[in-house]
C-alpha cells in the first residue's frame, strides 16, 4: 500500500539524521512485556554463551571517593584476568574510573585491550558550568581515557530545557573528538518512561555512541523496562536512519540471572547484531564475581564457595 | 561505528544464540489408561460402553480412553445433580458453600503446576500461558465467587435471590480449565448443582479437576461431570436441567437457542467473536505491537475475544507494520511444554482444516499475506502465526472467525469510520483501543458495540469485571456480580437478567 511518510516533510525536525517519531511509552504494557521476557529459561549451553558474553561486555567499575591508585590497580588486574584459575575467560571491556584514577587505570591495562572509561561532566549530578564540563571531559580523553561517560543535565531536561541538554552534549561529543562517548540519562531522576524516550532520542540525536541509564548513585536504576525502553528507541533510531547506537544499563545489575535477562532482551528487541562488547554494555561492580561463579557452575556442576573469587 | 571500525577494534555479533530446550516435566501428571464418567462424587463406566481417544495436539500421540456419554448418562448425572440439590446442597448454609469454592481455590493453587502441564499436554498451549494465566485466572475465579456466596442479598437488594436448580454448563476446547472454573464457581456460589460437559478434544483436566473436588469434600453430586462430543452437549440441553451456559461456537449456540425456546429454561451464550484491534496514530507504538501480538497469537488465536481484525490508522500504517512484522520472526513457535514457546499447537486436525481453508480463502481473494520464518516440528497440529494486509471488509477473513493464530489488517482515516467499521459485523464481543488520549477512549467506548472494550491493553481477564458479548456473540455475563445473576430467580420483581 502506497503511503506518505510518517514525518511529511514540512513537519521534519532540524535535526540530522532524522529522528524517528518521538511517540510516548504506556507504562503498564512496557512493563508487562520486560517481564514477560525476564521469564526467557535460559540453560546450559545457552546460558554459557550468555555468560561469557557478559564478562566480554563488562565495563568494571568503581566511582567512590574513596577511590586510591591500589584499589584501581586491583580493579584493573581483575579486569584483564577476571579469573585466574580458569584461562577460558575473557577480559572484561573496560574499567571504568573518576578522572583522576584515568592514568593508574591505564598503565595498568597497557596493551592488554581492556579499555579505560572515565566519568566526566560533573558526574554524577552535572549541575556544572557548561565549560566546565566540557573542559572535563577534554582533560579526560588527554589523560588517557578511550571512552567518555558523560551525565546530561537533569535539572536543564526536568525544567523542559531540552534545547540546553542536547548543545551541552553536542559540544562534548566536539570536545572528546573520535573518542567513545557515552551518555547517561540517570533514568532513575527522569520520572517516566516517557521521559526515558525522549531524553533517549536526544542524547542520541546530539551525537552519543551509546546511552546510558545510569551513574550507579541512585538505588532505581536500569531495571528490564527501563532498558527495554531505551533499546527500542536505539532500535527505531537504527530502522529510520541506519544509525547503530549502543547500550549500557549501569546499576542494580548485581546476579548473573539478571544479566541474562537482560541479554534476552536485547536479543529480542535488536538482534544479534547488538550482543556485541562494540554495542551493548555493563556498567557494574559487583556482578562480575557472580557471573564467573555462574561459569564455573556450568562448567562442573557444582557451586563453589565464594571464598575462591578474588574481591578487588 | 565509523570511529570504532577505524580503530579496528570492532567485535562482531555472534551468529546465533538459540535457547537450550527447556521443556516443564511432565512427570508430575499421572494418567488413566481409561477415564470415567464422574457422576454423584465417583467415576463410573458409562452406560453407553463408548469411549473414544483423547491425544496430545503437539505431538499427536494418544494420552487415554475417553467416555462418550449417552443420553442414559446424561440423565443419570443430571438425576445425580438433582438429588443432590434437593437433599441439602440448596438448603446449606451459604458459609458452607463459600468454604468449599475457597478449598477448591487453594487446591487448585497448590497443585496449579501439575494442571498446567496437564492444561498443555491436552489442548497444546504453552506452558507460559497455562501456567501464568489460566491457572492463577482459575484459581481466582473460585476464590472471587467464593466471596459472594453469603453475601447474594448484599449483591441484589431486595430482590431476594434464589438457586435455580441443576445448571447443564457445556464448555469450549480453548481453555479448558478456565472456562470450566467460569461456569462451575458462580453456579455453585449462587447455590446450584451443577453436571458441565468439557469440550470433546480436552477433558482430561476437568476429569483431574474431580480429584480436586474429592479432595475439597465437596458433597456427591454437586459437580458431575460427563464426556463426550456433540451429542452429548445436546443430550444435555434436551435434558431436565433448570439452565444451561454455553460457550462456543455461534452455530452451536443458535441451534441451543432453538431447542430451548419456549421450554422455560434459562440460558446464557457466549459465542464466537471478530473482535476489531483499533490502532490510532498517536498510541504508545511499541506496546500497541505487543498488544496486537497478545490480542491475535495468544493461545495461538484460539480466543473468542482474540483481536482478529486489526484497524490501523492510515497514517500510522507503514511504520507499525514493519515493526510487527519484525515482531512476529521473534514468535517462538513450538513443543507447547517447553517454557520458551510463545505459539503452541492447533488444537485439533479439524481446526488446523479450518485454519487453512480460511488463509486460501484469504490468498485467494487477493490480501497479502506474510509469515514469519518458522521451524514446525514435524508431528502434531500447527500453523505458522501470519498476518494478511490489503484486507477489504467484504474478504471472508475480514468477516468470518478463524479462530487461529491469522491476522487481518485494515485501514481507516478517522474516529468515525473506526467505528464504522469496528461495528461492521454480526458480532460484537470484545475490541480493543489504542490511543494516548483519554478523551478519546471515552468516546469510542460508548460507540462501539461490544461487551468488552480494551483500552490500551488486550486479552486481560480478572474475575471481578464481567465478560461476555452482544449481537450473535451472545447474551448473558460471566465474571463479576454479573456473573452471579444468571444462576439466581428472584422473588421480587424486577428482571432476573440473563
Amino acid at each position: 500500500m502506497a503511503q506518505a511518510p510518517v514525518l511529511p516533510t514540512g513537519f521534519e525536525l532540524p535535526l540530522e539524521p532524522r529522528l524517528p517519531r518521538i511517540g510516548s511509552v504506556d507504562q503498564v504494557a512496557v512493563e508487562a512485556r520486560a517481564t514477560d521476557l525476564s521469564r526467557r529459561s535460559i540453560k546450559r549451553e545457552a546460558k554459557l554463551f550468555a555468560l561469557d558474553l557478559a564478562v566480554r561486555m563488562m565495563d568494571l567499575t568503581t566511582l567512590e571517593g574513596s577511590d586510591t591508585p591500589g584499589k584501581v590497580a586491583a580493579l584493573a588486574s581483575k579486569a584483564i584476568r577476571p579469573d585466574p584459575s580458569d584461562a577460558s575467560i575473557p577480559s572484561v571491556a573496560a574499567v571504568c574510573v573518576y578522572p583522576n584514577l584515568v592514568q593508574t587505570a591505564r598503565e595498568r591495562v597497557g596493551d592488554s585491550g581492556v579499555k579505560v572509561a572515565s566519568v566526566a561532566t560533573a558526574f554524577p549530578s552535572g549541575q556544572s558550568p557548561t565549560d566546565l564540563k566540557v573542559a572535563e571531559a577534554r582533560r579526560v580523553v588527554e589523560l588517557g581515557a578511550d571512552e567518555v561517560d558523560m551525565v546530561i543535565d537533569r535539572g536543564a531536561f526536568l525544567a523542559g530545557r531540552y534545547a540546553k541538554v542536547y548543545d551541552e552534549i553536542v559540544q562534548v561529543k566536539e570536545a572528546v573528538g573520535d573518542t567513545h562517548l557515552k551518555v547517561i540519562l540517570e533514568v532513575g531522576e527522569l520520572g517516566t518512561y516517557d521521559n526515558v524516550r525522549r531524553a533517549s532520542l536526544l542524547a542520541i540525536a546530539a551525537g552519543a555512541d551509546f546511552i546510558k541509564t545510569s551513574t550507579g548513585k541512585l538505588s532505581s536504576s536500569a531495571t528490564l523496562p527501563v532498558t527495554l525502553v531505551m533499546l527500542e528507541a536505539i532500535r527505531d533510531v537504527y530502522e529510520e536512519t541506519g544509525r547503530r547506537v549502543g547500550m549500557k544499563p549501569a546499576g542494580g545489575i548485581r546476579n548473573a540471572k539478571q544479566a541474562v535477562q537482560t541479554l534476552v532482551l536485547v536479543h529480542e528487541t535488536l538482534g544479534l547484531d547488538w550482543l556485541t562488547p562494540d554495542l551493548f554494555r555493563f556498567g557494574a561492580s559487583s556482578l562480575l564475581n557472580d557471573v564467573l561463579m555462574q561459569i564455573r557452575k556450568e562448567k562442573t556442576g557444582r557451586y563453589q564457595s565464594p571464598e575462591y573469587f578474588t574481591i578487588d | 561505528m565509523a570511529e570504532l571500525e577505524k580503530r579496528g577494534d570492532r567485535t562482531p555479533a555472534p551468529p546465533k544464540w538459540e535457547y537450550a530446550s527447556a521443556p516443564e516435566s511432565r512427570e508430575i501428571v499421572t494418567l488413566e489408561e481409561r477415564y470415567g464418567l464422574f457422576v454423584g462424587g465417583d467415576f463410573v463406566e458409562p452406560r453407553s460402553g463408548e469411549y473414544y481417544e483423547t491425544i496430545a495436539p503437539g505431538s499427536e500421540e494418544p494420552l487415554a480412553e475417553i467416555p462418550q456419554a449417552g443420553p442414559e448418562d446424561v440423565a443419570l448425572a443430571v438425576g445425580s445433580a438433582r438429588e443432590a440439590f434437593e437433599n441439602g446442597w440448596s438448603a446449606a448454609a451459604p458459609a458452607e458453600r463459600a468454604k468449599y469454592l475457597y478449598r477448591i481455590a487453594r487446591i487448585l493453587q497448590e497443585r496449579s503446576r501439575e494442571f498446567a502441564v496437564l492444561e498443555s499436554l491436552n489442548g497444546g498451549k504453552p506452558i507460559r500461558e497455562s501456567r501464568d494465566v489460566d491457572l492463577p485466572l482459575a484459581a481466582a475465579h473460585f476464590f472471587y465467587y467464593a466471596g459472594w456466596a453469603d453475601k447474594l442479598e448484599y449483591a441484589f437488594p431486595h430482590r431476594r435471590p434464589k438457586p435455580l436448580g441443576v445448571a447443564g454448563q457445556i464448555i469450549p476446547w480453548n481453555f479448558p480449565l478456565l472456562m470450566l472454573a467460569w461456569k462451575i464457581a458462580p453456579a455453585l456460589a449462587a447455590g446450584n448443582t451443577v453436571v458441565l460437559k468439557p469440550a470433546e478434544t480436552t477433558p482430561l483436566s476437568a476429569l483431574l479437576f474431580c480429584d480436586v473436588l474429592r479432595q475439597a469434600e465437596l458433597p456427591p453430586g454437586v459437580v458431575n461431570i460427563i464426556t463426550g462430543d456433540g451429542r452429548t452437549g445436546a443430550a444435555l440441553v434436551k435434558s431436565d436441567v433448570d439452565k444451561i451456559a454455553f460457550t462456543g461456537s455461534t452455530e452451536v449456540g443458535k441451534a441451543i437457542q432453538r431447542e430451548l425456546a419456549g421450554t422455560g429454561k434459562k440460558l446464557t451464550l457466549e459465542l464466537g467473536g471478530k473482535a476489531a484491534n483499533i490502532i490510532f496514530d498517536d498510541c504508545a507504538l511499541d506496546q500497541a505491537v505487543e498488544g496486537i501480538v497478545n490480542g491475535i497469537y495468544f493461545n495461538q488465536g484460539h480466543v473468542c475475544c482474540a483481536g482478529s481484525r486489526l484497524l490501523v490508522q492510515e497514517s500510522i500504517y507503514e511504520p507499525l507494520i514493519e515493526k510487527l512484522k519484525r515482531r512476529l520472526t521473534t514468535l517462538r513457535v513450538g513443543d507447547p511444554l517447553d517454557k520458551n514457546t510463545d505459539v503452541g499447537a492447533i488444537n485439533s486436525r479439524q481446526q488446523l482444516e479450518k485454519i487453512e481453508e480460511l488463509v486460501a480463502a484469504g490468498k485467494e481473494e487477493g490480501a497479502e499475506i506474510y509469515q514469519p520464518p518458522c521451524r514446525l516440528p514435524e508431528k502434531g497440529y500447527w500453523f505458522v502465526p501470519t498476518v494478511f494486509t490489503n484486507v477489504a471488509q467484504s474478504y471472508r477473513i475480514a468477516q468470518e472467525e478463524i479462530f487461529g493464530p491469522v491476522l487481518s489488517v485494515l485501514t481507516f482515516r478517522t474516529p468515525e469510520e473506526a467505528v464504522e467499521k469496528a461495528n461492521n459485523t454480526p458480532y460484537g464481543l470484545s475490541a480493543g483501543v489504542w490511543t494516548e488520549k483519554g478523551s478519546r477512549i471515552l468516546w469510542m467506548a460508548q460507540r462501539l458495540e461490544a461487551g468488552v472494550i480494551w483500552a490500551n491493553t488486550y486479552n486481560r481477564f480478572d474475575p471481578a469485571s464481567p465478560f461476555g458479548g452482544y449481537k450473535e456473540s451472545g447474551f448473558g455475563r460471566e465474571g463479576g456480580r454479573h456473573g452471579l445473576e444468571p444462576y439466581l430467580a428472584f422473588d421480587r420483581a424486577g428482571s432476573a437478567g440473563g
